[in-house]
């Protein structure tokens, strides 16, 4: 499988980035040049294996559901770029 | 002073502990060899003087009382991926420019409550994206090991002074140093370059798919990646949270089992850390290998690699065999499809956690006329080249309609390639020797390796099956090639028997020596 330029632009915006012309046009090489070489996965055969899901077998923890942190909202906001009354500060949202 | 620098952490640990040398006289003596050698080499970003010198005091006060840490008065350089309290922790990234995080990583913590003092942050790729130390912001780390060649040189006829000799002209050879700047791997470029050159005692690097143990192998250090689960993840920047794992970058090998054992732990905030006791590592070395299987993947042996390269194995697999070990040939069917996989699932988990970089919360901000435009400009401006490269391809293969056929595909091989592993050990294989990278350091700004993307990836192809199945990996340092460079051999265990990994590079090392880079920086 290979992306043409728009679905490079689709992709881009998917993930939040902004390109330019000129970096789509790259991109699209690029991205070709990775996709041809995970193509090979494809010889594979892969029936009845079951995807990983973890690494190493272990069970998800439990703990008790209990309040153990918090109350450090000056902390979380510290490195904010825009902050006031220790909210996140972003443009407009809604009208 | 300067002597001082070049102790082993072993080595400084007694002289600490005997009192011969203080925190502070170890701690000034990096500190000055970092302020002369880190406008060459650049392998701290942020150095934390004032902090060290702190740190080193208190170290003192508590060596006095006889009270000292497993690390007391040892200075270490952290790479910038971990969260240090207050300290430059930006994954060498511009979109984190500033974050100083209010809290301190599980790992870092373990380091100080055994009584380490830090350095600073050390460079590294950014995101910890690369394999040759790159992609930072903060531009490329130099590797002190340079390339050289033999020359013959025709020696002079000499008078030295009055009842000094008289030489008659004669030949012999010397090694001279070549100019050109070399990479020294990457991620975790800065540690391993600190390390070589003498600026830390030991440092903390991660490895995702080959990010301690390449550049380990390129610059004469030992590198270990420990078990998935062995070190918390907890305040550590996330790049592929199913594959990233922290461990040590050292001088020798025994350092490197000190260091794991304090990086180690049990961690409830890190639901994938393991409940498992951490071994006493440094206790394993010096015991003897004989009976031990070591297994020999016929896999590795791939097209194109360099003769020195198969050279260092044969030499490796002899000298495990002069130690008693059972050399046995094995197969790992899948090893070829194992960096093919990697650039499918770790880009999906990239692009995924790079979400959270979106000028809200943290670091860069560039303005947009609404909130999806400042998001797209901030992430365009904050992001380099090759970390917006593995967001796109992680975007994409987790896209509606491409999941199936690409990151599920992916997962199935990962069940495979682990498998393979797990069907070799069963066979009552102990460890797997294989090289740690198909080639020695390379030159900043390669033009091969920048020009096509899955050249660099290459560099991971004997790494990144260990990432893949979970596995502890060690590179230990077995030889130079014929341009004078350091080349490393990988050893690959059991899940969670580091102790045999460090038992084994211990023979290798004992065998091979140690190298350092001569000093030219």
């Amino acid at each position: 499988m290979s992306v043409d330029l728009q679905t490079v632009k689709r992709v881009a915006h998917l993930a939040r980035i902004a390109v330019s012309e000129e970096d789509a046009e790259r991109m699209t090489g690029e991205l070709n040049t990775i996709l041809g070489f995970v193509e090979q996965l494809n010889e594979v055969d892969v029936s009845g294996v079951e995807p990983m899901t973890s690494v190493t077998p272990m069970e998800m923890k439990e703990r008790q559901d209990v309040v153990t942190d918090g109350s450090k909202a000056a902390d979380i906001v510290a490195n904010a770029p825009a902050t006031e009354e220790n909210f996140f500060l972003v443009p407009k949202v809604v009208e | 002073m300067s002597d001082l620098t070049h102790l082993t952490i072993s080595e400084a640990r007694a002289k600490l502990r005997g009192k011969e040398i203080s925190a502070a006289e170890i701690t000034e003596a990096y500190l000055s060899a970092i302020e002369s050698a880190n406008p060459v080499l650049n392998a701290y970003v942020a150095v934390t003087a004032d902090k060290a010198r702190e740190m080193a005091k208190a170290s003192d006060a508590r060596l006095g009382k006889g009270e000292g840490g497993a690390l007391e008065g040892i200075p270490l350089g952290i790479k910038d991926l971990f969260a240090t309290e207050g300290v430059h922790t930006q994954a060498c990234s511009h979109v984190l420019d500033d974050f100083k995080p209010r809290y301190e990583s599980t790992v870092t913590a373990n380091l100080w409550a055994d009584g380490a003092v830090m350095l600073g942050k050390l460079n590294m790729d950014e995101f910890a994206m690369g394999s040759s130390n790159e992609t930072s912001y903060y531009g490329p780390v130099i590797n002190p090991w340079r390339r050289s060649r033999l020359d013959t040189v025709v020696m002079p006829t000499t008078h030295q002074g009055d009842g000094g000799f008289v030489s008659a002209g004669g030949t012999k050879t010397a090694r001279t140093l070549d100019n050109a700047q070399l990479v020294p791997g990457g991620s975790s470029g800065g540690s391993a370059s600190a390390v070589a050159a003498f600026l830390c005692a030991g440092a903390t690097a991660t490895d995702t798919g080959g990010s301690i143990r390449q550049p380990a192998a390129f610059t004469g250090t030992v590198g270990i990646k420990p078990t998935y689960g062995r070190c918390s993840r907890w305040g550590v920047v996330a790049f592929a949270s199913s594959l990233d794992q922290a461990g040590p970058i050292a001088r020798d090998v025994r350092d490197a089992a000190i260091l794991l054992k304090s990086m180690a732990s049990s961690d409830p905030k890190d639901t994938t850390s393991v409940d498992r006791p951490v071994p006493d590592y440094e206790a394993v070395i010096g015991k003897p290998i004989k009976g031990m299987k070591v297994g020999i993947p016929k896999e590795y042996r791939v097209d194109g690699m360099p003769e020195d390269i198969e050279a260092l194995w044969q030499k490796g697999i002899a000298w495990l065999k002069d130690a008693g070990a059972e050399i046995v040939d094995i197969s790992l069917p899948h090893t070829k499809y194992a960096l093919p996989a990697y650039y499918i699932v770790a880009p999906a988990e990239a692009s995924s956690n790079l979400a959270r970089y979106d000028g809200v919360r943290y670091g860069l901000r560039v303005p947009g006329k609404d909130i999806v435009e400042m998001y797209e400009k901030t992430r365009a401006a904050g992001f380099g080249r090759e970390v917006k490269r593995r967001i796109m391809i992680g975007t994409y293969v987790l896209s509606a309609g491409y999941y199936d056929a690409y990151y599920l595909q992916a997962q199935k091989v990962r069940t495979l390639i682990k498998r393979d592993f797990e069907n070799v050990f069963a066979a009552g294989v102990d460890v797997i020797l294989t090289p740690a990278t198909p080639s020695a350091a390379f030159g900043v700004a390669d033009e091969d390796m920048n020009s096509d993307p899955v050249k660099m990836y290459l560099n991971d192809i004997f790494t990144v099956t260990v990432n893949m199945a979970g596995l502890p990996g060690i590179s230990v340092p077995a030889g130079l090639d014929g341009k004078g460079l350091p080349l490393g051999l990988q050893l690959i265990g059991r899940p969670f028997d580091e102790e045999t990994l460090f038992q084994t590079a211990h023979v290798i090392e004992q065998a091979a020596g140690k190298f350092q880079p001569e000093k030219w920086w």
